[in-house]
């Protein structure tokens, strides 16, 4: 048994197994080549359930995985063998609802890469080095989010999505405090 | 026609959009260039690292120049006052990991921003800084560090907490001057705070039994806040309850009533984690198993998932070892058979499969057999070895089981799981002779259409064993003579040896073999007609050979008793000549000591001008070895060299090992020295044995070393004549005799005079079981047939009081020195009784075969049935004087 809970990856693929954002913190898979190999079979295995409702779960190659399906974006948690299941979903559900509440539920691949800083933000705010750092999607979606807006200067250089997204910080900023 | 065409346009730019679509490496760090630009544009940098923080993500690499042209372009960013653009900074910064020569550069920057008044600031500062640091800087700012762990902010306290955990690993003696502070968090009212500090102080104090105990114990009372720290403790508790259970055999538990407290807990991962404990105890009694189970069990038919997951991957490990406490929640498990999610599913079938009982069976196999269309086949895989268990619990139910297995075989599937099959068909085969003619019949049917040559040649194997004992063994003839006419060239062989098989056993069908096999004499591949030719010769189809002789059976059924990989090396060293190349001059010794294997060269000595290029096994460097020493060369081929054995306690002065090896008429002690003083140098190393109490040996010849410098190791030898090929024991006391000389640690230079001194050595002992090499026979029965009852020597014996029975039979094993076969060393927990079948050949190239049936009853008193065949009489005597002494 570990003696604290980790976390081996965390994965955010398309609806084709592509890469949208990964983390890995585990060096079992010490290539860009294994790293894929995982993902793929991840994905594949993964691919006919529903996992739209409520998180599923998979073993396979002495891992588990706890997964979540929204539009066309799938969600992944990945713990060892002998991990508690229940503390990678709530990982897992951490995750999902952070992403929800920074897309302001808006939650789809296209609307992902447009905010992929945020999502990287995410990740870093959820996992250090494989250790829990925040599981409470509220306060995730808060650190991500809150003081970047003193940033935006001029408005009149945002697009209309800038301004959306913006708007969307705004009230996300709002509703969490 | 114009209008589908705008249409599908759209849709292709709908579907490939990405703000990130053709992006390029070499364009972004073009883009780069933006972060040196005097006017900060803070958005546009913020997309630029964005950017590369995507190609990063997808896999691409920077080079090392470019990662440092980023790195440096990226510390520019610290002037804006931007905090977005901060975050993605402090993000940049962690995945180029920058050298520790480039990390200077941002130190200052960081540690400016460690003391910000800005929470965030402060809290992503100190996980940057911590991750690129090294031990020198960590001292530092150790100070800061300190205070971050008892901030107010707990998002500070976490990030601090959590560095240092990571730092533990790196800079251990740094992090444990912080236990104050660690502490001091422990008693934080914000969770997570409190579960980082409970994991960091736990790290740091891991090796100390009592602090761990004491703090679980204090922490136990409750101000525990949240879940994941509750976790953490139930892990720390179970550790505490293992480590004190080895000290005490008092039946209660401590702490216990603290993890049955949280199966009560309101979440839902700590009453999992609790109840795994409790299920995970050491000998946990069915009181102890009652709660856990019982909520485990309502988890069962939750509508979540990964909870059913949870419960059912639990209740299946505790039905491994506690079938009887697992059966109440059968009827939960079976409705799981038909989850939507297959792990859950064959989880739940593989815990219904230990938990059954005989009568449940039949309705079980029922529901599997719907199941089974529809998982993929590493879950079948996992099923099949359930069922193949399952029917070795219930003998009586193999017709079903047999059944099932039949009938899945003929379903699609791949290798490793027709394997699977196959194997457990052939077990059952083996074990339940009932299973026999079935089973049999069964695996004709399959090879009549398999695709794996593989499968087909192990069957065709397996087949010619077994086929010939059975009431009517013509029956089989049309399955495998159809191979012969069907299939590729490997499998004809292996018919061809089939048949040969029958030929040779059964008397009746010996006519209608030869017409057979004088057809396949035609047969298009070399190996075949070979093979055709060698079997009607050997069962004398010409009328040549009256009777078939016992050498002709052996040949056909006898397994190789040589490794693959000794015939190898010999094979390979054979050089052609008249003399014949013989096989049993093939070293048999099994090579299954990788430690000894590891070891060996080192202890080869330069002197002897033994090479150590490519991977020796230690016997074959032995073998080299005592050859190039001329004294030992009349001493004719080594027949088997022991495992090192100490002969001094470890950290002594002069480290002595020594290795026994055995000759037919001879045996000689090597002695492995190690000087373990820098300052002494010795010389002229001998051991004087005395052998007063081994009658039978006289000492023939020693061999001393010249020198012994300092962590160089030699060797010295003493050789022995022994009456020949007896196995003769004794016990030898040895006294290690040497010159030393003082050596100038400044100049390696050793004194001119010597002092003469010795060193008194712990005895060494001559055993039977050094005079019995380990070799394992494929197959213990027929092994065992064809030997033939005519030296066959039963006895009883009583082992007395045993801790289990497992202890008993790895004891006898270790003093007969002989090879388990099939797995029969390993004792099912729990069993009442065991039969374990060991081989070996004895010096001389006697083979040897024991049968031992162990028995233990209420006390622990374990009784032992001893049953040997062997070549020799006097062999099968000696090996129960050697139980007898032992």
């Amino acid at each position: 048994m570990e003696p604290y809970p980790s976390v081996k990856n965390i994965l955010l693929l398309d609806s084709e197994g592509k890469r949208v954002a990964v983390k890995y913190y585990a060096d079992d898979w010490p290539t860009q080549a294994a790293k894929l190999a995982f993902e793929k079979s991840v994905f594949t295995k993964t691919q006919k359930t529903n996992a739209r409702t409520e998180a599923e779960i998979a073993m396979f190659d002495g891992y588990i995985v706890v997964y979540k399906f929204i539009q066309d974006l799938h969600f992944f948690v990945t713990g060892g063998d002998n991990e508690n299941e229940l503390i990678l979903a709530t990982v897992l559900q951490g995750f999902f609802d952070a992403v929800g509440l920074i897309l302001r539920n808006n939650v789809d691949k296209r609307t992902a890469l447009e905010n992929l800083d945020l999502i990287l933000l995410c990740l870093d705010e959820i996992i250090d080095g494989g250790i829990i750092l925040e599981t409470e999607a509220s306060v995730i979606a808060g650190k991500t989010t809150s003081d970047s807006l003193d940033g935006m200067s001029s408005l009149s250089e945002q697009t209309i999505s800038q301004a959306l997204a913006t708007a969307r910080e705004h009230l996300a900023r709002s509703l969490l405090k | 026609m114009a209008q589908p065409l705008v249409k599908k346009d759209d849709d292709q730019e709908d579907e490939e959009y990405s703000p990130f679509l053709g992006i390029e490496k070499g364009a972004v760090l073009q883009e780069a260039r933006v972060f040196n630009d005097p006017q900060l544009d803070a958005r546009r940098c913020s997309q630029v690292i964005t950017k590369l923080l995507y190609l990063l993500n997808q896999g691409e690499t920077f080079t090392k120049v470019e990662a440092t042209e980023v790195f440096f372009a990226v510390t520019k960013l610290f002037q804006s006052k931007d905090t977005g653009l901060r975050r993605m900074v402090y993000l940049m910064i962690k995945e180029i990991s920058p050298s520790a020569d480039e990390v200077i550069i941002v130190t200052s920057s960081l540690m400016k921003d460690m003391n910000s008044k800005t929470d965030m600031y402060r809290a992503n500062a100190i996980r940057v800084l911590c991750r690129i640091t090294d031990g020198t800087l960590l001292t530092q700012i150790e100070r800061y560090l300190k205070q971050a762990i008892v901030d107010k902010n707990p998002v500070v306290a976490s990030a601090a907490l959590v560095s240092g955990i990571h730092l533990l690993q790196t800079n251990p003696e740094i992090v444990k001057r912080w236990t104050n502070e660690v502490q001091e968090a422990i008693q934080s009212r914000a969770a997570l705070v409190q579960f980082h500090a409970l994991a960091l102080l736990h790290q740091i104090r891991q090796s100390d039994r009592l602090a761990v105990s004491k703090l679980v114990t204090s922490l136990t009372k409750g101000s525990v806040r949240s879940p994941l720290a509750q976790c953490l403790l139930i892990r720390y508790t179970s550790q505490v309850i293992r480590d004190s259970s080895m000290n005490s055999q008092t039946g209660e538990r401590p702490l216990s009533d603290y993890l049955e407290a949280c199966l009560r807990h309101k979440a839902d991962m700590v009453i999992v984690e609790a109840a795994r404990a409790i299920t995970e105890f050491s000998g946990v009694t069915s009181r102890e198993l009652t709660p856990a189970i019982t909520v485990l069990q309502l988890f069962l038919s939750s509508s979540k998932p990964v909870l059913r997951f949870a419960a059912v991957r639990t209740l299946n490990k505790v039905a491994m070892t506690h079938p009887l406490a697992v059966t109440n929640c059968n009827i939960d498990m079976e409705s799981l058979i038909s989850d939507q999610n297959r792990s859950i599913a064959t989880l739940a079938i593989t815990t219904l499969l230990k938990t059954g009982n005989e009568s449940s069976v039949d309705r079980l196999m029922k529901q599997i057999s719907n199941f089974m269309s529809d998982i993929a086949d590493e879950f079948k895989i996992v099923v099949v070895d359930a069922i193949r268990s399952l029917c070795l619990k219930f003998p009586l139910k193999h017709r079903s089981l047999m059944n099932f297995l039949s009938n899945i075989l003929r379903e699609e599937g791949g290798f490793e799981y027709k394997k699977a099959i196959i194997d457990s068909i052939v077990i059952l085969i083996r074990d339940i002779p009932e299973a026999k003619e079935t089973g049999l019949f069964q695996l004709c049917e399959f090879i009549e259409d398999c695709e794996f040559t593989y499968l087909s040649t192990q069957v065709l194997h397996f087949l010619g064993n077994e086929g010939p004992k059975t009431s009517d063994p013509s029956k089989y003839i049309r399955y495998i003579y159809n191979r012969v006419i069907l299939e590729n060239a490997t499998v004809r062989a292996a018919a061809v040896s089939t048949l040969a098989k029958f030929g040779s056993i059964v008397e009746s069908l010996k006519p209608r073999i030869f017409v057979l096999l004088r057809r396949c004499l035609f047969d298009s591949d070399d190996e075949v007609r070979d093979r055709a030719t060698l079997y009607l010769n050997t069962l004398g189809w010409d009328g040549s050979v009256g009777e078939i002789d016992k050498g002709v059976k052996e040949f056909l059924f006898g397994a190789l008793d040589v490794p693959l990989v000794n015939l190898e090396a010999s094979l390979r060293s054979y050089e052609p000549s008249e003399e014949p190349f013989n096989l049993s001059a093939v070293p048999k010794e099994v090579k299954s000591q990788p430690l000894t294997e590891k070891k060996a060269p080192s202890k080869k000595p330069p002197s002897f001008g033994v090479s150590a290029n490519g991977p020796t096994s230690p016997v074959d460097a032995y073998e080299k070895l005592l050859s190039s020493i001329p004294e030992f060369s009349s001493f004719g081929q080594l027949f088997k060299s022991s495992a090192p054995v100490e002969l001094t306690e470890a950290e002594t002065e002069y480290a002595v090992n020594v290795v026994k090896h055995i000759f037919s008429g001879h045996i000689v002690f090597q002695y492995n020295c190690t000087n373990t003083i820098p300052e002494q140098l010795l010389e002229n190393v001998v051991v004087i044995v005395d052998a007063s109490e081994a009658e039978e040996f006289a000492e023939v010849t020693s061999k001393p070393l010249k020198t012994l410098p300092y962590d160089s190791p030699g060797q010295t030898f003493v050789a022995f004549k022994k009456p020949d090929g007896l196995p003769s024991t004794g016990r030898f006391s040895n006294l290690l005799k040497f010159i030393v000389k003082e050596v100038d640690p400044a100049t390696g230079e050793a004194e001119e005079e010597g002092v003469e001194d010795e060193y008194q050595l712990e005895d060494l002992e001559v055993v039977a079981a050094d005079y019995i090499l380990r070799v394992s026979v494929l197959n213990f029965k027929n092994a065992w047939e064809s030997m033939g009852p005519d030296f066959e020597r039963i006895d009883e014996y009583g082992l007395g009081v045993r801790e289990s029975l497992a202890e008993a039979v790895t004891a006898v094993i270790n003093i007969l020195g002989m090879q388990p076969c099939e797995g029969t060393d390993v004792v099912p927990n729990n069993a009442r009784s065991h039969t374990c079948l060991l081989s070996g050949v004895f010096i001389g190239n006697v083979k040897v075969l024991v049968r031992l049936s162990f028995g233990i009853d209420g006390p622990k008193q374990v009784a032992m049935k001893l049953a040997v065949r062997s070549e020799d009489e006097a062999i099968s005597d000696a090996i129960h004087e050697i139980v007898a002494n032992g």
